[in-house]
C-alpha cells in the first residue's frame, strides 16, 4: 500500500499559560526565572489547612478567549479536583475542570501552505478550562535525590482543545500557529514557548482514507515548538503506518517526543493510565459568569484578526493573502496599521508591500521581532508618502530604506525625506533636464538608436537604462519612457 | 474562678481581682495536674499562653479589653497555630509546627484571647470517640473509662473537667455537639460557611464547620462571635456582616420566655435506636421547655435515615483527596527507610496514618473511581439535597428542630472500636445537619442511669445561631444541668 491510501488525524491540546501577575490561587507571583522555591506561597506548598481563592483575571482572560473564537462563554463552571500522585504536585491533585469547563465550542480559521497550493480551513474547538500548572521536578544537580521547585505550581493555564479536525501535520502546525497569535493577540498569554508558556500535546491517528471510524490515537505530550510539533507528528504518523501495514496494531498511549532523536517513545500504556477521580472541588464555588460581565469583557476586546482582514480587503483594498499576511500576529498587524495611519489610506497597497517584503525580509534576516525594527511605522510611511507622490522611485527607495535600517535621517519621522534630501535621491521629474540627458545618451550610443530604429524593442530597454544610469537612477522612470520614444519616434 | 461564667471572669479581669496571667496560671496548673489522667491536651503551651496573658493584662490595664480579652482558651489541634506544633490528631504531623494562625486562632488572638493549648481528638476529625488518635484517647471527665466522644473530644473533657473554661473544636458530622452531649457541656456549630475554615486542616471540606464549646449557651455565645465572620481566604466563607450572638440574651427572662416558640419533633429521631435513659431525660427536657411556653409539633425528616450512607460517601470521598497532600515530600511523616519514590508515598502513608483514617481514605478512593462515581458520590449528592429539602418542609412548621443528640451516653473505651459501623450509627441524630449545612447545637439535660450526662439537640434553620442560643439559654436559665460538674471540677 502508497502512503497517500491513509488519511492522518490530528487533534491538539495546547496549554496557554495566562499572563497574570499573580496565581490562579494564590497571591504569589507567576514572574519567571525566580529561585527555586521563591515563589510558592502557603497555599501553593499545600500547607495543611490553606485553600484556594480564584483569581478573577484568570476567568476574565478565559472569557476574552472565549468571545474571540466565537465559543460559549458557561455562565456556571465547574472546578473539579484531578487527583494523582507526585513531588511537583503539591496537594495529591490539580484544580481543573472537568464536567463544565468556562469556555464551550468555538472556531479558528486557519490558512494553510504557500502560493497556489494555499488553503483555508476551519477548526473546531471542543472546549477550554481553567486549570493550575504543576511545580518542576528537578533531576540534576541533587545526588541520588530530586529537587522540586514550586514556583511554577498554581501558575494560571487555559487548557484548549480542539476537535480532530487536522488532517496533516502542517495543518496542524498551522492551527498551533494561530492560536498562538490569537493568544497574543488578545492578550491573555505571553507565547513564550521557551518558557513553557504555549505547550502542545498532540492526539495523533491515521485511518484508511474513507474509513469513518477514527484510528486509535497516541498523544504526543509537551511539544514546545512548531518545529517539534511537526517533526514529531510527522514521525509518529510514519511510525503508526509502517506498524499497520507491517500487519500490527496500534495500541492508546501516551508518547514523548525526543528531539535529539526526532523519535517519538511511550511513556505509558492505556492500561498504566491514571484513574484521575474526579469530582466537583469542595473548596471553590461553581464560577458563574453574568452576562454583564461578558458584555464588558466584549467591548473592551481589540479588533479580532478576522475582522481586521476583512477591513483591510474592503478598506484598503487588499488581497485576501496580504490581508491574511498581515494579521498573522498582533505586532504586524499593528506595524501596518500605524504605518497606513501615518501614510494614509490611499497608499495602504504601497505600506503592505513595503511591510511583506523589504521590512520582512530584513527582520528576518536580522532575527528581529517587528516590533523590534530599527525602521518605525512612521519612518516608513514618510518613505511610502515620497514614493507616492514620485519624489522617489521605487528603486531609489530600497537606498532610502537602507539607510533607514542604519539609522540615518535622524531617526525621526521624516527620516526619510532628510536622506533623501542629504543624499540628493530627489527624482529628477525635470522635463528638460530629463531630455538633456536623453540627447547625450542618443548621441552616445548611435548603435542602440540604429537597431531600434530597424525594429528591436530590445534596444530601447538598453536606452532607457543608459538614461537612467546617467541620472544615477534619479530620473522618473516613467518619464524617461515617455520622452526617449518621443524622440527616438521625432 | 474555676467553674465561673465568662461574665464573672470578665468582670474580675476588668476589677483587676484577678490578673489574666493569674488565670492562666490557674488553668495552666489544673491541666498539669489533670491531663494525664484525662489526655485532653496534645500540646500545652505555658510559655506562649503567659505571654499572651501579659499582653492580655496590658489591654485590661489600658482600658482596652473586649469580651475575651485575658480568657484562657483551648483550640482543636487541628486549627493552625504559628510556632505551636499541629498534629490533627496524627503521626503524619506529629514534627508539624504551623507557620501561620488559621482564621479562627487569628481572630482569636485579635480579641485578646489566652491559647493554653492544643487539644486531643480523632485522627483527621475521623472519629466519635477520640480513640483514633495518635496521642491516645482522651478520657471522659466523668469516668476515665468511658469516651469524651469525638472527634472533638479533647476539647470537650478539657471545658467539662475545667481545664479551660471555653475552647474552640470543629463538627464534620457531629464532632461539637456528639462530645459537648456525652461530656455534659454546650456545643454549637453554625451554619456552614459562618466560620472560615482557613488554616482548619480539612477532613471533608463540604462538611467542616468550626464550633464552640462551654458550659453554657451565654459562655458559648462571645467564642461563636469571635470565631465567626467572612475571610475572603475561605471561598465557602459567607458574606455577611458581623454577628454579635449573645445579643438575645440579656433581654428578661419573664415567666414565659419562650412563648410561642414551635418546636419540631422529627419522630424518625423519636423512634427505636435510643437507649431508654436518653429517651427519659430529652422527653423531660421537652416538657421543660414547653413548661417556658414552648410548643411542640411533630415534624418528618422521611430522608434523615440516609443521612448515614449518604454522609460516609461524601465524607471519605473529599478526605480522600484532602489528605493526598500529606506524602512525605514537604512536610510531616516521612518512612526512614524507603526504595523508590512510590515506595516512599506508601511507606509514608501507611506509617503516618491510623486504621480509621486509612479506611475512610480507601472507601472515598473507592467511590470516585471510575465507572463507581455515578453509583455513589452523585447518588450521595441527591441523598444531600433530599435532605436538605426535608429541613426546609420541616422549618416551614417550627422555629427550632430538637431530639437527642446523641442515641446513648458515653460508652467504654474500647467497646466499639472493633466494630466501624456501629461507631457511625452513634452519630445519627446529628449527621444529617451537616449534610443541610444547618446550624445545630447540643446542651446538658440530664444524666443517663450510669450517671453520665445526656444532651438535647437544637437544630436551627440556616443563620438561626442567635436564636438557638437564646432558647439553650433560657432553658439553662431555668435549670441547672449545665452547672453540674464531674468529680474534681467542681
Amino acid at each position: 500500500m502508497s502512503r497517500t491510501d491513509w488519511e492522518v488525524v490530528i487533534g491538539l491540546e495546547v496549554h496557554s499559560q495566562l499572563n497574570t501577575a499573580s496565581k490562579i490561587f494564590s497571591g504569589a507571583s507567576t514572574a519567571f526565572g525566580a529561585e527555586p522555591n521563591a515563589q510558592a506561597s502557603a497555599v501553593d506548598i499545600a500547607l495543611p489547612g490553606v485553600l484556594p481563592v480564584l483569581n478573577r483575571g484568570a476567568v476574565e482572560r478565559a472569557v476574552r478567549f472565549g468571545l474571540a473564537i466565537g465559543a460559549t462563554v458557561a455562565p456556571k463552571s465547574v472546578f473539579a479536583r484531578k487527583n494523582y500522585f507526585y513531588p511537583d504536585l503539591p496537594k495529591g491533585y490539580q484544580i481543573s475542570q472537568f464536567e463544565l469547563p468556562v469556555v464551550q465550542g468555538g472556531a479558528i480559521t486557519i490558512r494553510v501552505g504557500e502560493g497556489d497550493k494555499a488553503y483555508e480551513k476551519t477548526v473546531q474547538l471542543t472546549r477550554a478550562h481553567l486549570e493550575e500548572d504543576a511545580g518542576k521536578s528537578l533531576h540534576e544537580d541533587f545526588h541520588g535525590m530530586s529537587g522540586i521547585d514550586l514556583n511554577r505550581a498554581g501558575t494560571p493555564l487555559l487548557e484548549i482543545v480542539s476537535e480532530p479536525d487536522m488532517r496533516s501535520s502542517a495543518e496542524a502546525v498551522a492551527y498551533a500557529r494561530a492560536l498562538h497569535a490569537l493568544v497574543r493577540w488578545i492578550d491573555i498569554c505571553d507565547g513564550n514557548m521557551q518558557e513553557g508558556s504555549f505547550r502542545c500535546d498532540a492526539n495523533v491517528s491515521v485511518r484508511p482514507r474513507g474509513q469513518e471510524k477514527f484510528g486509535t490515537r497516541r498523544e504526543i505530550k509537551n511539544l514546545n515548538s512548531f518545529r517539534f510539533l511537526q517533526q514529531a507528528i510527522d514521525y509518529e504518523v510514519q511510525w503508526q503506518i509502517e506498524r499497520l501495514e507491517d500487519g500490527g496494531t496500534i495500541q492508546q498511549a501516551t508518547v514523548l517526543f525526543d528531539p535529539d532523536s526526532g523519535e517519538t517513545r511511550m511513556m505509558r500504556s492505556k492500561e498504566d493510565a491514571h484513574d484521575y477521580r474526579y469530582f466537583p472541588d469542595p473548596d471553590l464555588l461553581p464560577l458563574v459568569i453574568s452576562e454583564e460581565w461578558i458584555a464588558r469583557v466584549r467591548s473592551e476586546l481589540p479588533e479580532l484578526p478576522e475582522a481586521m482582514k476583512a477591513r483591510f480587503v474592503a478598506d484598503f483594498g487588499l488581497s485576501a493573502y496580504d490581508a491574511t499576511t498581515l494579521t498573522a500576529s498582533k505586532e504586524v498587524a499593528a506595524y501596518f496599521q500605524a504605518t497606513v495611519d501615518a501614510a494614509g489610506k490611499a497608499n495602504a497597497k504601497l505600506c503592505a508591500n513595503w511591510v511583506m517584503g523589504e521590512l520582512a525580509a530584513r527582520l528576518n534576516k536580522a532575527e528581529l521581532d517587528i516590533a523590534a525594527s530599527p525602521v518605525t511605522p512612521a519612518q516608513l510611511a514618510g518613505m511610502v508618502s515620497r514614493i507616492a507622490d514620485n519624489t522617489i522611485s521605487n528603486a531609489i527607495a530600497k537606498k532610502v530604506f537602507e539607510a533607514l535600517w542604519n539609522g540615518e535621517g535622524g531617526g525621526s519621522a521624516d527620516a526619510a525625506d532628510q536622506i533623501i534630501d542629504q543624499q540628493g535621491l530627489k527624482q529628477v521629474t525635470d522635463s528638460g533636464a530629463i531630455e538633456g540627458l536623453i540627447d547625450e545618451v542618443l548621441a552616445a550610443n548611435p548603435k542602440s538608436v540604429e537597431e531600434f530604429r530597424s525594429g528591436k524593442e530590445k534596444a530601447f530597454n538598453a536606452l532607457v537604462g543608459q538614461v537612467m544610469k546617467a541620472s544615477k537612477g534619479k530620473a522618473n522612470p516613467g518619464q524617461v519612457n515617455e520622452l526617449l520614444r518621443r524622440k527616438l519616434q521625432a | 474562678m474555676i467553674n465561673a461564667s465568662l461574665k464573672t471572669l470578665r468582670a474580675a479581669l476588668d476589677a483587676r481581682q484577678i490578673s489574666s496571667v493569674e488565670l492562666a496560671t490557674l488553668f495552666l496548673d489544673r491541666i498539669q495536674a489533670a491531663n494525664p489522667a484525662l489526655n485532653a491536651f496534645i500540646t500545652v503551651d505555658r510559655d506562649g499562653a503567659l505571654a499572651a496573658a501579659r499582653a492580655a493584662d496590658e489591654r485590661i490595664a489600658a482600658g482596652q479589653a473586649g469580651p475575651l480579652t485575658g480568657i484562657p482558651l483551648a483550640h482543636k489541634d487541628l486549627f493552625c497555630t504559628e510556632g505551636v506544633l499541629t498534629t490533627c490528631g496524627s503521626r503524619m504531623l506529629a514534627n508539624f509546627v504551623s507557620p501561620y494562625d488559621a482564621h479562627v486562632v487569628a481572630q482569636l488572638k485579635a480579641a485578646g484571647a489566652v491559647c493554653l493549648g492544643k487539644t486531643n481528638m480523632d485522627e483527621f476529625a475521623m472519629g466519635s470517640s477520640n480513640e483514633n488518635s495518635w496521642y491516645g484517647p482522651a478520657r471522659n471527665p466523668w469516668n476515665t473509662a468511658k469516651v469524651p466522644g469525638g472527634s472533638s473530644g479533647g476539647s470537650a473533657a478539657a471545658v467539662a473537667a475545667r481545664l479551660a473554661p471555653i475552647a474552640t473544636g470543629t463538627d464534620t458530622g457531629g464532632s461539637v455537639r456528639q462530645p459537648a452531649a456525652l461530656t455534659g457541656i454546650t456545643g454549637i456549630k453554625p451554619t456552614y460557611g459562618v466560620v472560615s475554615r482557613y488554616g482548619m486542616i480539612a477532613y471533608a471540606s463540604s462538611l467542616d464547620q468550626g464550633g464552640a464549646f462551654a458550659a453554657s449557651a451565654e459562655d458559648c455565645a462571645p467564642l461563636l462571635s469571635a470565631m465567626a465572620g467572612f475571610d475572603p481566604r475561605d471561598s465557602t466563607s459567607l458574606e455577611r456582616p458581623a454577628e454579635d450572638y449573645a445579643r438575645l440574651l440579656a433581654a428578661p427572662a419573664g415567666d414565659k420566655p419562650l412563648a410561642g416558640l414551635r418546636i419540631g419533633l422529627p419522630r424518625e429521631f423519636f423512634g427505636p435506636g435510643m437507649a431508654d435513659d436518653v429517651r427519659a431525660a430529652v422527653e423531660a427536657a421537652l416538657a421543660h421547655y414547653r413548661a417556658l411556653g414552648a410548643i411542640t409539633v411533630d415534624v418528618d425528616l422521611p430522608n434523615a435515615r440516609l443521612a448515614i450512607p449518604a454522609y460516609y460517601v461524601i465524607a471519605p470521598a473529599e478526605a480522600s483527596s484532602n489528605l493526598s497532600r500529606f506524602d512525605g515530600v514537604r512536610y510531616g511523616h516521612r518512612a526512614a527507610e524507603y526504595g523508590d519514590l512510590n515506595d516512599m508515598y506508601c511507606k509514608s502513608r501507611a506509617e503516618g496514618f491510623g486504621e480509621e483514617v486509612k479506611r475512610r481514605i480507601l472507601v472515598g478512593t473507592y467511590v470516585l473511581s471510575h465507572g463507581y462515581y455515578d453509583a455513589y458520590y452523585l447518588q450521595a449528592q441527591k441523598l444531600r439535597r433530599l435532605i436538605a429539602e426535608d429541613f426546609r418542609a420541616a422549618f416551614a412548621q417550627c422555629d427550632l428542630i430538637a431530639g437527642p443528640t446523641s442515641p446513648t451516653t458515653a460508652w467504654g473505651i474500647g467497646e466499639k472500636t472493633d466494630d466501624p459501623v456501629q461507631m457511625y450509627l452513634s452519630d445519627i441524630y446529628t449527621i444529617a445537619v451537616n449534610l443541610a449545612g444547618l446550624p445545630g447545637l447540643s446542651q446538658p439535660c440530664g444524666f443517663g442511669a450510669d450517671g453520665l450526662p445526656v444532651g438535647l439537640q437544637l437544630i436551627g434553620d440556616y443563620f438561626s445561631e442567635a436564636s438557638l442560643l437564646n432558647a439553650a439559654h433560657r432553658y439553662q436559665q431555668a435549670t441547672d444541668w449545665h452547672l453540674r460538674r464531674p468529680e474534681g471540677a467542681a
